[in-house]
């Protein structure tokens, strides 16, 4: 059986076990049992993966196979990963298996949150592991309807808007998508001559460069509003909570997997607008950080700023930017789950998430606030954690386009170093550091064994890339390979 | 590099103390934490001298003084040619440079023992200790630009934290922010610097950089923009980051708040090590200075220049002990770089870079002595202020006659550390422009005076009566104190021209008489005045301060420069920036999606009325709908 069945038979198989189980102990025994087991999986795909490139097996895809769905429109389901999706793979189960721990204590319908947790997690699983766009598409729809569920019902402020808003915008983005995606199907063709889904058919044959002028931009912005892309990008304040933020990392994956790759021309030709709207979130998003006063709001513009930086770079269109942007996708995605994750366990603690009203938590909370300064470092870019490989590699990848417009717009995004250290290290002074502010907050509960687990699931990561990055960065270049050929060089 | 493997156990061992007290922080006992911390860094000092040892033991090989590379990985590839690489460099400025973080950081580690006896987070304070010193080892033995900026980084967070160690103190937190900002600031210049150097040059790495007819540095200085060679661009915004972290003027205004840290950190970092990195980075780069047009390095030189004297003319005015020391610091540091800007490539020529080495090696040694002395003081009257100061030379004897030695050191009175270093420096200084001998004298008496004020002014002045009186601290304590000024007192006989110089050549160091002469001179007038004015209480001082009127009150508001820094950030950035952002953002983008979304509301609620399910209305716009489609075809379709 094909090993990435497994990645969707188990997520299926806890959904069941899901359904069938009652009270608050069975649904969260099952989907940690389910999400460590995917975890495992996850693991076991990166060594077999591993195994066949030392063996020498040099194709683009690894793992590939093919189940007919609709053969009179050639669509068919296909698998197959390349070291891109093996490294999201591994975050997708690190940070869905820390959200299932992190929400042990799930008191609001513990089912129904697991349930539709893991149906997020079996779209996101799904879009990494498919070289098809039906497939993939239909993944990503898998993945974006249950964020509706969990903001509109767990999630905190106004939030039947908030879900509202999200749904609606990213369900625009989709439209565009439908179209890109069907533009692509009509104007590929296959190796019998027919319309093809199969992303490296389509790669292989090449889109007429007209019909790219009009495709790219589509799918781009589809995809760009779930990475947040300027001016698409207000869902996110709203929104952002603990779960979805592995989706997020779906736009910049559908961008570098389906815009660049299977449209290069036009990218080429078009990618400035999108390096000025991405190179301005960027900034915008780190400027935005500074004056708000909500933890998720400061950390949604944060990630308005990350994310652009991940759009910013695969707009580079060469192996340093790319290599970098994945970088980025991962270590923003395990930052941001950990942000998340801590913002929701001091809330559970102090009930408000407004900076000001806390103070001198360090010593109070030692090991969730010990935490939070981990994120803020990495989240500025700190040696030795995962943010600054993955900058580093972004900045070194856009300055090799020498010519004088690139230059502006990376050093304007390099200046975003300056402006995060100013809004993180402004929380962690206040909320942080400083006197105890509240004298309740004298009496908090400490960190339980899930929350520490959960926590260190995401901390371990972020340090271990940053500190040892080569295997992972060569593991992620060497299938950089075909999109660099698709570009011409 | 056969027998150098050892030295990787030099960055090692403090990281991995790092990593063992500072997960357990908690749980472990202080006390143990502390000699986990003191003992390793022992061990390293122990294989830096070592190292010393076999680097220049055995004299200078044919064709002066080697490279050595123990130790090379890569660590990142970015691109087919362009990789990162974690490595060991050995030569004679890191080298150099392991003896003094060594040599101080050990003495810190002792000194902190008794210092920081009974504090809450002592392990805490141990694992920073080790992460420093693991930083700033990585940092000087760094093999390439991207290794160096790595480590840059860590020692500011480094320093962060330890400057925020008190950090339920709001000024604590707040010097910690403000120092890692404004050196973040700095570093942004170096990012750009290291991107535009690396991409004309293809390389990082120092070796290949520094190689004098490098084939890809012609290739970086023929590209010019806006007037000057990109090499030149890349250096200045490089020295941007020097001077970020080495507080030249503009950007020193972390420094004086820094000192908001424990006392021990301030003698390591904030004196010793971590702000004289800029120093160092240029050093590393010289070749590269000296190879691009004389700009980068002329603004070296007088940046250097002129810190000395402002920061000298500030710390005449200030009370605050530690502030009065950090204003020498940034003076001290601006001296090393006059002297780098005035260097040429080798011989002769090349004093400066001599001299500024061995003046940071020589400073190193006073001012973590002074700083440490400083503790003493402040361990003994609980107050960083001179005005509840005096006569405590009788209570504090061994402290006391170990700050007259750094006092003495700094102040460049022979045969005294200072002396040697200082005097080699107005050599250079000298043969390059009058201008910046002229200033260079100036500050050289303007040190004597104001170390001297602070001197006699703890020291002897008016016999302060103290609730408790002060007592001689423990000898955790002051064998640091007396190990340092033994130091101070000797390491000028090094004759350091032989070790340091630009083209590796040993040169013999020689003092000229003359300079010597009027340098001393100047001293001790300096010292003169201070014991004129200080020994004795009197009313002089304040009538001095007085007849200055705005001047003196500009000197001790430190010229305004926070004020104008804090109208810049406040102003521009949070009201003119950001809070336009965050209001653009809601209310205008997000109003524009709120917008769409009103308006499609609004459209269906208008028009859902159509579909009413009254069977005469449809056939009503059936009717209606046939009619103009028959008009249109007659009367339009027709032509």
């Amino acid at each position: 059986m094909n090993i990435l069945l497994l990645l969707l038979i188990i997520p299926a198989l806890t959904l069941a076990g899901l359904f069938l189980s009652r009270g608050k102990q069975q649904p969260r025994v099952v989907a940690a049992l389910g999400m460590g087991l995917q975890f495992l999986a996850a693991f076991y795909l990166l060594f077999s993966y591993l195994r066949e490139r030392a063996q020498g097996n040099a194709a683009d895809m690894l793992f590939t196979s093919s189940y007919d769905w609709y053969t009179p429109l050639n669509i068919s389901l296909d698998l197959g990963v390349d070291g891109v999706s093996v490294a999201l793979i591994l975050l997708t189960s690190i940070v869905i298996l820390a959200g299932v721990l992190i929400s042990w204590q799930m008191e609001d319908l513990p089912k129904e949150f697991f349930i539709s947790l893991i149906t997020l997690g079996t779209g996101v699983f799904g879009f990494f592991i498919c070289i098809d766009l039906f497939s993939m598409f239909l993944f990503y729809e898998l993945a974006v309807v249950p964020m509706y569920l969990l903001i509109g019902i767990w999630g905190s402020g106004p939030k039947e808007y908030a879900a509202m808003k999200l749904t609606l915008m990213l369900m625009a983005g989709s439209a565009f998508l439908l179209v890109g995606m069907l533009g692509l199907y009509f104007f590929s063709s296959g190796p019998a001559d027919e319309h093809t889904f199969n992303i490296m058919e389509i790669a292989a044959s090449g889109i007429p460069v007209e019909m790219q002028r009009i495709f790219f931009p589509l799918t781009f912005i589809g995809f760009g509003v779930l990475g947040a892309l300027f001016p698409f990008h207000t869902w996110s304040p709203d929104g952002h909570s603990s779960a979805p933020t592995a989706v997020s990392m779906l736009g910049g994956y559908g961008c570098f997997r389906v815009a660049i790759f299977l449209m290069p021309q036009a990218a080429a030709e078009l990618s400035w607008i999108f390096i000025i709207l991405t190179g301005f979130s960027v900034i915008y998003g780190a400027f935005g950080a500074i004056r708000q006063t909500d933890l998720k709001y400061i950390n949604a513009y944060s990630s308005v700023s990350h994310c652009g930086l991940v759009l910013f770079a695969i707009l580079m269109l060469n192996k340093t930017a790319f290599n970098g942007a994945i970088l980025q996708m991962i270590s923003h995605g395990l930052m941001t789950a950990l942000f998340f994750a801590l913002i929701g366990m001091m809330y559970e603690r102090t009930h408000t998430r407004i900076v000001q009203e806390m103070g001198g938590l360090l010593k109070v909370l030692p090991f969730i606030s010990a935490c939070y300064v981990i994120a803020g470092l990495a989240s500025l870019g700190l040696p030795g954690l995962s943010g600054f490989v993955a900058e580093l590699s972004i900045f070194v990848g856009a300055f090799e386009n020498p010519d004088t417009f690139h230059r502006f717009w990376t050093i304007l995004s390099v200046s975003a170093i300056v402006v995060t250290a100013v809004y993180i290290l402004r929380v962690v002074g206040t909320m942080l550091m400083g006197p105890l502010k509240e004298a309740s907050h004298a009496s908090l509960a400490p960190a339980s064994w899930y929350e520490k687990t959960g926590a260190l699931l995401l901390v371990i990561p972020i340090a271990g890339i940053g500190l040892a990055p080569l295997w992972l960065s060569d593991m992620i270049q060497f299938s950089l390979a075909p999109i660099m050929r698709q570009l011409g060089f | 590099m056969e027998g150098y493997n050892y030295t990787i156990w030099i960055v090692l061992l403090p990281f991995l103390v790092f990593l063992v007290v500072g997960t357990g922080s908690l749980r472990i006992r202080p006390i143990v934490a502390g000699w986990i911390g003191t003992g390793s860094i022992l061990i390293t000092l122990a294989l830096s001298l070592m190292c010393a040892w076999n680097y220049f033991g055995a004299g200078a090989p044919e064709g002066g003084w080697q490279t050595l590379i123990p130790y090379d990985m890569v660590w990142l590839r970015f691109n087919d040619t362009l990789q990162v690489h974690m490595g060991i460099l050995l030569d004679p400025i890191s080298v150099m440079m392991l003896v003094v973080i060594s040599v101080v950081s050990s003495m810190v580690h002792i000194y902190s023992l008794g210092y920081m006896k009974g504090e809450a987070g002592f392990a805490r304070y141990y694992a920073f200790l080790s992460l420093f010193s693991f930083s700033m080892y990585g940092l000087v033995l760094a093999t390439n630009l991207f290794q160096i900026y790595f480590f840059w980084e860590l020692v500011g967070i480094s320093s962060y934290l330890l400057i925020g160690f008190y950090y339920d103190r709001h000024s604590a937190v707040a010097a910690a922010k403000k120092a890692f900002i404004v050196t973040r600031f700095a570093d942004f210049g170096f990012m750009i610097g290291i991107l535009l150097l690396s991409w004309y040059t293809g390389t990082f790495d120092f070796a290949t950089l520094t190689s004098p007819d490098g084939a890809a540095i012609a290739k970086a200085a023929s590209v010019s923009f806006m007037g000057a060679s990109v090499l030149t661009w890349a250096l200045v915004l490089i020295f941007i980051g020097g001077a970020g972290k080495s507080a030249m003027f503009p950007l020193h205004i972390w420094l004086p708040d820094a000192m908001e840290g424990p006392t021990p950190v301030s003698a390591l970092i904030h004196a010793a090590t971590m702000v004289v990195a800029g120093v160092y980075l240029v050093a590393r780069l010289f070749p590269l200075y000296i190879f691009g047009d004389a700009t980068a390095l002329e603004v070296v030189a007088w940046t250097g220049a002129f810190t000395s004297l402002f920061a000298a003319i500030i710390a005449l005015t200030q009370e605050d002990i530690k502030r009065v020391l950090a204003y020498s610091t940034m003076s001290q540091i601006g001296y090393m770089m006059l002297a780098l800007g005035v260097s040429g490539s080798g011989g002769e020529e090349g004093l400066g870079y001599t001299a500024s080495m061995f003046h940071l090696f020589t400073h190193a040694m006073f001012k973590a002595l002074l700083f440490l002395g400083a503790g003493a003081v402040i361990h003994a009257v609980h107050s960083n202020l001179m005005d509840g100061m005096g006569g405590l030379r009788r209570y504090l004897p061994l402290t006391h006659a170990s700050f007259l030695v750094a006092c003495l050191a700094i102040a460049g009175i022979p045969p005294f550390a200072g002396f040697f270093s200082k005097d080699e420096i107005l050599a250079a200084a000298l043969h390059k422009d009058p201008v910046l001998f002229g200033t260079a004298l100036l500050v050289a008496g303007l040190t004597a005076l104001y170390m001297f004020r602070l001197y006699f002014r703890i020291f002897w002045g008016e016999n302060k009566s103290y609730a408790h009186p002060p007592h001689e601290a423990p000898a955790t304590m002051w064998v640091p104190l007396m190990i340092l000024a033994a130091l101070s007192a000797l390491v000028g006989f090094i004759p350091f021209g032989e070790y340091v110089s630009p083209d590796r050549l040993p040169h013999a160091s020689h003092l000229d008489m003359s300079i010597a002469i009027t340098a001393t001179a100047v001293s001790v007038l300096g010292i003169l005045t201070a014991m004129w004015l200080y020994r004795k209480p009197s009313g002089v001082p304040a009538r001095i301060s007085g007849g200055l009127g705005a001047l003196y009150r500009a000197a001790y508001r430190k010229f305004y420069i926070d004020e104008i820094y804090m109208g810049v950030t406040k102003n521009i950035l949070f009201k003119g920036i950001s809070s336009p952002v965050a209001w653009f953002d809601r209310h205008v983008v997000d109003g524009a999606m709120n917008g769409i979304g009103w308006v499609t509301a609004r459209v269906s609620k208008e028009i859902k009325g159509l579909q009413s399910g009254h069977v005469q209305q449809y056939a009503l716009g059936f009717m209606l709908g046939v009619l103009a489609l028959v008009f249109v075809f007659i009367f339009w379709l027709k032509q």
